[in-house]
């Protein structure tokens, strides 16, 4: 049965991991994830948990103890935020590469600068190649579900890929919401116990974890891990399926709405998403054929997927919440737009940055988007491929 | 997948190797000949050498076998030539070789 409660972002994760119970809490705090490991501390001091609970002198040292934990064949967690994400940078691609799959929680925060704690993905975009798998939440409910298939997905055999749980910093991570949680028991059993096949403990196997690849080996050790990304999907999408079986939510690779005759559309991630689609409810009942794609899954990509999904559009528009400095696009765009390349037919994409630093999205800033898209549909110039929305233009 | 040591090596592909590059056995160093590093070579001057086996604990690469608490000459298969031996014999009895 599930549970009727009203949480934060960074409590549901938080209780998410208390049910999960890892063997390693490996933390140090930042605003917004520091709630994450404030409220995992309670439950140690009460309890409720057996986690060893290391307080580390930085976000490098915390997913470096983490590391050390998973290959000695333990289940290791931490959390973070922002500069914290980009001081792990190093450790980051060591355990993609290490393929040692721990899992971070991220409250997606705004990189300096100027200064800023509120959110955007600048931290986790930045971060999109370091070899992560990447789930993003639109609300406190999908963060919470994203985190309980998060470590099934990346201690699959087929993966042994580590894994960032992404919510909004402050919008999900703080707003208290509805939330469906499931019973302790039952998590357990979705979730199951770590048993990697190696690790640095197992005394009748000696191991060496993390060797020299010296150029004969390097690359790979690359692709060995790229293919490991690339069957990440179907892991995701099969375990993803099991939690529909066990606890009634559905989710894929990314969540298509009002896509099936959808002339413009939007691709979208994050809580903007639920802004955005209050905006496509307003247009449908005017019977404009507006549709969005709000995508879950960015590492590994679905680029197919989408494609697949937006070949029928006339136009798209891609919102990046955060600024890439290409010149050209964000890398939501960059993303989606080489995604539908290889399409016969294809839709006229636009790049939109928006809500940068924590700059609010509106419905009616999504209604321009979406009226823009319409006058491309019908003929009308693309205008400029990147744009920005929200700031002040005096 | 390969899982000896001894089996991996610069011709096997990828899907051969082990998974994050691990390898399930210990003392592999042996394999590695990461002698060839070297550009300088000590060289054991065995009438000077007291066997008081300083150099040994100082050697970074264990390149100087202890048997019987004697010293043997070098292990040039793994020896990269740092020259931290020279510097820690009281008895001057180790020398760069092309000195």
């Amino acid at each position: 049965m599930s549970i009727r409660e009203r949480l934060s972002g960074n409590e549901a994760i938080a209780t998410a991991m208390r049910q999960i119970e890892p063997d390693v809490f490996a933390m140090f705090p930042i605003t917004p994830s520091t709630e994450i490991p404030q409220y995992y501390a309670s439950y140690v001091a009460d309890g409720k948990v057996d986690t060893e609970f290391v307080c580390m002198e930085s976000e490098h040292s915390a997913l470096s103890a983490c590391l050390g934990a998973e290959a000695a064949g333990c289940r290791a967690v931490t959390a973070t935020s922002s500069a914290g994400l980009s001081y792990m940078n190093e450790i980051l691609y060591v355990a993609g590469s290490m393929r040692l799959p721990v899992v971070i929680a991220v409250s997606c925060r705004a990189l300096t600068g100027p200064i800023n704690i509120n959110h955007d993905y600048s931290d986790s975009m930045a971060e999109r190649d370091s070899g992560f798998i990447q789930l993003y939440g639109e609300n406190n409910q999908e963060v919470y579900d994203n985190y309980l298939m998060a470590h099934r997905v990346a201690e699959h055999p087929d993966v042994r890929l580590p894994l960032m749980v992404c919510e909004d910093g402050f919008i999900t991570s703080h707003a208290i919401e509805n939330i469906e949680l499931e019973e302790d028991a039952a998590v357990k059993a979705f979730v199951g116990t770590y048993e990697p096949e190696h690790y640095l403990l197992n005394v009748n196997e000696p191991l060496a974890a993390g060797p020299y690849g010296i150029s004969a080996y390097y690359m790979e050790a690359r692709v060995a891990q790229a293919e490991a990304m690339k069957r990440a999907k179907q892991v995701i999408l099969d375990v993803s399926a099991d939690f529909e079986k066990t606890f009634g939510r559905s989710y894929g690779l990314f969540e298509s709405y009002m896509m099936d005759d959808a002339e413009v559309a939007m691709v979208i991630m994050g809580s903007s998403a639920g802004t955005a689609k209050a905006c496509v409810d307003g247009l449908r009942s005017r019977g404009i054929k507006a549709g969005l794609i709000k995508v879950r899954v960015f590492r590994p990509f679905p680029g197919e997927e989408i494609a697949e999904a937006l070949k029928n559009c006339r136009a798209v528009a891609v919102m990046d919440k955060s600024e890439g400095f290409s010149s050209c696009g964000g890398p939501l765009f960059a993303e989606t737009a080489s995604a539908c390349i290889n399409l016969d037919k294809r839709p006229k994409m636009i790049d939109v940055v928006f809500g940068l630093g924590g700059r609010d999205f509106t419905v009616k800033a999504a209604d321009s988007v979406y009226s823009r898209l319409l006058d491309i549909a019908s003929g009308g110039d693309i205008g400029p491929v990147y744009s920005h929305l929200g700031q002040r233009e005096g | 997948m390969v899982k000896k040591a001894s089996e991996i090596n610069e011709r096997i592909p990828w899907r051969d190797m082990t998974t994050g590059c691990e390898i399930y056995e210990p003392g592999t160093s042996r394999l590695t000949k990461t002698g060839e590093w070297r550009s300088r070579t000590p060289k054991w001057i065995k009438d000077k050498c007291k066997q008081c086996v300083l150099c040994a604990p100082f050697c970074p690469d264990s390149a100087i076998p202890v048997c019987d608490g004697k010293r043997e000459d070098f292990d040039f298969d793994h020896c990269k030539g740092c020259g931290i031996c020279i510097k820690a014999c009281p008895f001057n009895a180790i020398e760069w070789e092309d000195q």
